[in-house]
């Protein structure tokens, strides 16, 4: 039994990174309609952001949201302001493509300048252990869980009790009846946008406290992110969390079973699950 | 009292793809006045409002509201010049509360202050919409969706309402009812335009109409003149006794 309690109660914990990571692409989907291909390359670069307060400044890599969370808000807002606002003028999948284009432009960056090498980010809890139900785990792991929760309460609170969060979720309920409340629906777009990246620049400092990380690593955590929202389905932040889980579960469990090499092929056996028996997802609407 | 023009629209062309939606259209709506826009479907109703309402944008053409040309604003710029419009289909939030529906309706700059006298109005005009505020609106019936639009069009202290199918598939108990709201509307001082298939109705209700036949306005007039018109007589059989 106490096999089984350490990969149930990592992947459990683990799910909570995985919920914050898919937050920002699941709220970006949700509000816009937009698929944002350069999500995970956008919490990558907070990662990155990170690596270098920790590298350069000595200072603790947490110490980087100061920096990641209002660098990452300005890309937001700009990206959908002015880029990607004008390029669905052109045409529906215009926005889709320019996000392709940004997340290799991030990832041949981050190869230029911090170079192919796996990094991790180091902090003194980021390596102590602590002990529940005779299981083992990364005291890191502990902290990814519960600031997922602190972030995704945030979040909900202000979805559903400020004037803006209520407006970002008018103007995703019905765009055009919106503007003519006089919601100015471009700038809460922008705003949106900028939010969610916010949660990314989050996701990306405990990424790189949890996991080793190279310039590609974005791709895997976009897909990861994307599983996340099949299986909870998109447009419910408890359905986010709840497949946060449900791929943390699948990977540390898979990974008990059928050795390290199978674990993400058992995550993406549980998405192929569930696009095919429910493709709304479980809490989808 | 001499009624100045509050909304002008002066030869305006709209397209919608490649095609032509309006056809040089031309309309006045003065202050105080309510006055009915009549059309069958695909008429070009809905499209002349989205004109004013800062949705499209017309090919040629000028609209002004109090003078200020507001052809170009963007549509939020526009409601907080005090041009609210009531979309067809009510088009309500329907995962939102009643109360948050109606918020929304005031979150321009100019109505933000206004927003406690506002509500107030709106309770008083549509009691239903007090007692089920804590409401999901999706819940509601489809009169009560008609009231809590044209309440949360209140929100934004509009000087002119633009009302798009008044009057679309509602009961005819619930029709005599919003037709009551607009009435009191006018009384508080505001400008009504209002869509309407129902000739009949429009007539009795409005103090002028205009009538649109694809994409132009092919009559208009006092709603006792038009009642008289033989053109109408013969478009609309037998409406006006």
């Amino acid at each position: 039994m106490s096999g089984l309690a350490t990969p149930i109660i990592m992947g459990f914990l683990l799910g909570g990174l995985y919920a914050l990571i898919a937050l920002g692409l699941s709220l970006v989907f949700g509000v816009m309609k937009l698929i944002n291909l350069a999500h995970g390359d956008l919490v990558l670069l907070s990662t990155y952001t990170a690596y270098v307060v920790m590298t350069k400044l000595g200072l603790d890599p947490l110490l980087s949201l100061v920096f990641s969370i209002p660098l990452l808000f300005v890309i937001g807002f700009v990206l959908q302001r002015y880029v990607l606002k004008r390029a669905s003028l052109i045409s529906m999948e215009a926005p889709l493509i320019i996000t392709f284009g940004l997340s290799l432009v991030l990832q041949n960056l981050f190869q230029i300048i911090w170079s192919p090498m796996s990094r991790g980010l180091q902090a003194s809890y980021a390596t102590s252990s602590f002990g529940l139900f005779g299981a083992s785990v990364p005291l890191v792991y502990l902290f990814d869980f519960v600031i997922a929760l602190v972030v995704m309460l945030f979040l909900h609170l202000f979805l559903q009790h400020t004037y803006l969060g209520k407006a970002i979720n008018a103007a995703s309920q019905d765009r055009r009846a919106a503007q003519l409340m006089g919601i100015d629906t471009n700038h809460v777009y922008a705003l949106a946008f900028a939010i969610a990246l916010t949660t990314a620049a989050v996701a990306g400092v405990f990424l790189g406290l949890t996991f080793p990380f190279t310039p590609q690593s974005g791709v895997s955590f976009l897909i990861i992110a994307f599983g996340v929202i099949i299986i909870g389905g998109l447009g419910s932040m408890l359905g986010t969390f709840i497949g946060g889980i449900i791929l943390g579960l699948a990977q540390t469990l898979g990974g008990h079973f059928f050795g390290a090499a199978a674990q993400m092929l058992v995550v993406y056996g549980i998405v192929l699950f569930v696009l095919a028996i429910r493709p709304k997802g479980i809490f989808g609407r | 009292m001499a009624q100045e023009t509050l909304l002008e629209v002066r030869e305006v062309d709209v397209f919608y793809g490649g095609i032509q939606a309006l056809w040089d259209v031309g309309l006045q709506v003065r202050e105080g006045e309510i006055v009915a826009l009549i059309g069958a479907n695909g008429s070009g109703k809905s499209t002349l409002l989205d004109a004013i309402s800062g949705l499209i944008r017309p090919a040629k053409g000028k609209i002004y509201f109090q003078g200020e040309d507001i052809t170009d604003l963007d549509p939020f710029k526009i409601v907080s010049l005090g041009v609210s419009q009531v979309p067809e289909g009510r088009r309500i939030f329907p995962e939102l509360s009643v109360l948050d529906n109606l918020m929304l309706g005031s979150y321009n700059r100019s109505a933000r202050p206004k927003k406690g006298q506002n509500l107030e109005m709106v309770y008083e005009l549509f009691p239903v919409l007090k007692e089920r505020r804590k409401q999901t609106a999706k819940t509601l019936s489809g009169g009560q969706q008609q009231m809590l639009a044209l309440g949360r069009g209140l929100m934004s202290s509009p000087k002119l309402m633009l009302i798009d199918e008044m009057s679309l598939g509602l009961a005819p108990i619930v029709i005599n009812e919003v037709y009551k709201a607009l009435r009191e509307m006018r009384q508080k001082g505001i400008t009504i335009l209002f869509v309407e298939q129902s000739v009949r109705r429009s007539l009795d209700e409005a103090d002028r109409a205009y009538i649109m036949e694809a994409g132009r306005i092919v009559l208009q007039g006092n709603s006792q003149d038009l009642c008289e018109e033989e053109e109408v007589k013969k478009a609309y059989f037998g409406i006006c006794d």
